[in-house]
């Protein structure tokens, strides 16, 4: 029973996200309380459809490569060769989750100018913290008598890696995924201020225009995205720790 | 004996010998001017010049063969204060040069050697295990180093502090507006989270809900409830008798404040409720059977068993706070973002610099003065 109330929870919540994107002008009566006299209640200099894309395009292109590092790295450090690096490792994660987003999004403009690229390494390097800390614990965090067992059968190294950590490790990684997301998803938005194309552009010219309408739309429809994500990714992890 | 080199010696010394072949500094002719790069023997006299190549090669040797953690703490530490000095230097130098207008700002070539100086800097503490104390002495020394450089006035031809000349009142103004709103927040997320911690892990039912709730609440990005706030505290200066006169508005500090308040209360509560969870059910029933209240149970046995975890809260909401604050500036609250977004606005590095690098220092300084005083509560706590 609770199942199902969930499964039409979300589905419902991304017909909602959908039919918004596909015809915003149906839901103008909603939001035209929030804008001022006069004012557009929803987004006109751009179509939400084309931002939420580029939205969405910004953060995948930032966050796969962020995940084949932080996992290369954890595996790395995680084996006898770079087992030296572990402590080294962790507290530049620890140091590294200190830089707040919008410094190091700042930081890297003067660097890489304005644009997609200053919002893509901030949310690359953001990403890259909670997804290397997850698989380090998982990689680190399974009990010993596993691995053992796994040597005990006589497979190689590569082989303990591929079939028995790897697997038993992917939810807690998918756990630092999700982190990953909707952080990175949060930070997009303000990319915006350094002019990368994404729904943060609504907020931005709604608080410039003091318009709460533009406001809302940009920052309900980012928020909606992240729970859509956020929760479909852990119904993944769920099944992958049911399998694993 | 065959010498075999560090694993971490061989990257960072490489950084560390490319770094010194990179641009110095850069020179600007004005404020706007195009960046024209400065090597190290146009950016200084030649002899220190020289000198700071000879150290790096000391550097490098130390960071491929030494074994001992205190020379491998000693040599980054001479070099990066090497560095600083140098860079002032490499400033005073090409100012003389270039004229009044010239603006001196440190390049890549110091960037890149001065992270490769903290990594393997941080590579030694980890290495010489220092204690709690030990790790808050390296801070409090470290920090001091950088007043006494900045005291001294040794950086003062390069174009940050330039840039912090022309706004020093502010600087400080927006520092304190700053500070305000992240401890202000972590204050309030306290008063208030630490009881919901408590009510949530007694009333078992509430629990999903509440952090639920919470969890929904973060997913909404920070520059959109900071902008959704200023309509109900607008609404509450006008309407509640005594909000305007406490300083409550539609724009500035107070949605700021609120937004910062409400993405602190799930870490806060969290953990709250993760640290009663883990008291020991022994521990529980050893001090329901001494005859302790519920209450005196709560005060004297599980709130101090579970003041790791909550000062663990208490970090995570900081660190977020002092980023997160600067987003403020986007809706009139002030703080660092101020000058960062303003910097961004004029494409003005320096000034962005100056905005972010105090941002970036107070949440490490932070981070890392709380970490060492939860590994200094009684190992029982932990």
């Amino acid at each position: 029973m609770r199942r199902l109330a969930g499964l039409f929870l979300r589905l419902g919540l991304l017909a909602l996200v959908l039919a918004f994107l596909l015809a915003p002008s149906a839901f103008r009566p909603l939001l035209e309380p929030f804008a001022p006299e006069g004012a557009p209640a929803i987004y006109d200099r751009a179509s939400l459809l084309s931002l939420t894309v580029s939205h969405l395009l910004i953060v995948i292109a930032a966050i796969v490569p962020a995940i084949l590092i932080s996992l290369g790295l954890a595996i790395l450090v995680s084996r006898p060769v770079g087992a030296e690096f572990l402590p080294l490792s962790r507290a530049i994660v620890n140091i590294g989750q200190t830089f707040p987003p919008v410094a190091v999004l700042a930081l890297a403009v003067p660097v890489v100018g304005f644009g997609t690229w200053p919002t893509l390494i901030a949310l690359f390097l953001y990403g890259l913290l909670p997804i290397f800390e997850n698989a380090l614990a998982g990689l680190t965090g399974l009990r010993p008598s596993v691995a053992e067992a796994a040597r005990g059968s006589g497979m190689t190294g590569t082989q303990r890696l591929v079939q028995v950590e790897l697997p038993l490790a992917l939810p807690v990684m998918i756990e630092g995924v999700r982190i990953s997301l909707v952080i990175a998803l949060s930070t997009a938005t303000i990319g915006s201020t350094v002019a990368a194309k994404g729904l943060g552009e609504v907020i931005i010219a709604g608080l410039n225009s003091s318009n709460l309408a533009f406001v809302l739309q940009g920052g309900l429809l980012t928020g909606a995205l992240a729970v859509i994500l956020y929760d479909g990714l852990g119904q993944v992890a769920r099944l992958a720790d049911r399998r694993g | 004996m065959r010498l075999r080199p560090d694993k971490l010696g061989v990257p960072m010394g490489a950084l560390l010998a490319v770094s010194l072949a990179l641009p110095m500094a850069s020179l600007r002719a004005n404020r706007i001017a195009a960046a024209e790069p400065q090597g190290l023997f146009a950016a200084l006299p030649s002899a220190w010049a020289a000198g700071l190549l000879a150290l790096a090669a000391l550097a490098v040797a130390v960071a491929l063969f030494a074994r001992d953690p205190r020379l491998r703490l000693a040599l980054p530490v001479a070099m990066l204060l090497a560095l600083f000095v140098a860079i002032g230097e490499a400033g005073r130098t090409l100012a003389a040069e270039a004229g009044d207008y010239a603006r001196v700002a440190p390049g890549a070539g110091f960037w890149i050697g001065a992270f490769a100086l903290s990594i393997l800097f941080t590579d030694a503490i980890i290495r010489l295990d220092l204690s709690p104390l030990g790790r808050l002495g390296v801070l409090a020394a470290s920090s001091l180093a950088l007043a006494l450089i900045l005291m001294t006035g040794q950086w003062d031809a390069l174009s940050i502090l330039a840039e912090y000349r022309g706004r020093a009142a502010a600087f400080w103004r927006e520092g304190g507006h700053h500070l305000q709103l992240a401890f202000g927040s972590l204050a309030a997320a306290l008063v208030a989270g630490v009881p919901l911690g408590i009510l949530i892990h007694r009333v078992r039912w509430l629990r999903e809900p509440v952090l639920n709730g919470l969890s929904l609440m973060q997913t909404i990005p920070s520059i959109a409830l900071f902008g959704i706030l200023i309509v109900p505290l607008g609404w509450a200066a006008a309407n509640v008798p005594g909000a305007a006169e406490l300083g409550v508005k539609g724009i500035g500090m107070a949605p700021a404040f609120v937004a910062l308040f409400i993405y602190s209360l799930l870490p806060m509560v969290a953990n709250t409720t993760a640290g009663l969870t883990a008291v020991p059910e022994g521990v529980r029933e050893a001090a329901a059977g001494m005859g302790l209240t519920r209450r005196q149970q709560l005060i004297s046995v599980e709130l101090p068993l579970a003041l790791p975890v909550v000062l663990t809260g208490v970090r995570i909401v900081l660190v977020q706070n002092i980023g997160l604050a600067t987003i403020a500036a986007l809706i009139g609250g002030g703080g660092f973002g101020t000058f960062v977004f303003q910097g961004l606005g004029q494409t003005a590095t320096d000034l962005i610099l100056l905005g972010a690098l105090p941002t970036v220092a107070l949440a490490f300084v932070s981070a890392v003065f709380l970490d060492a005083v939860i590994d200094l509560l009684p190992a029982a706590a932990r």
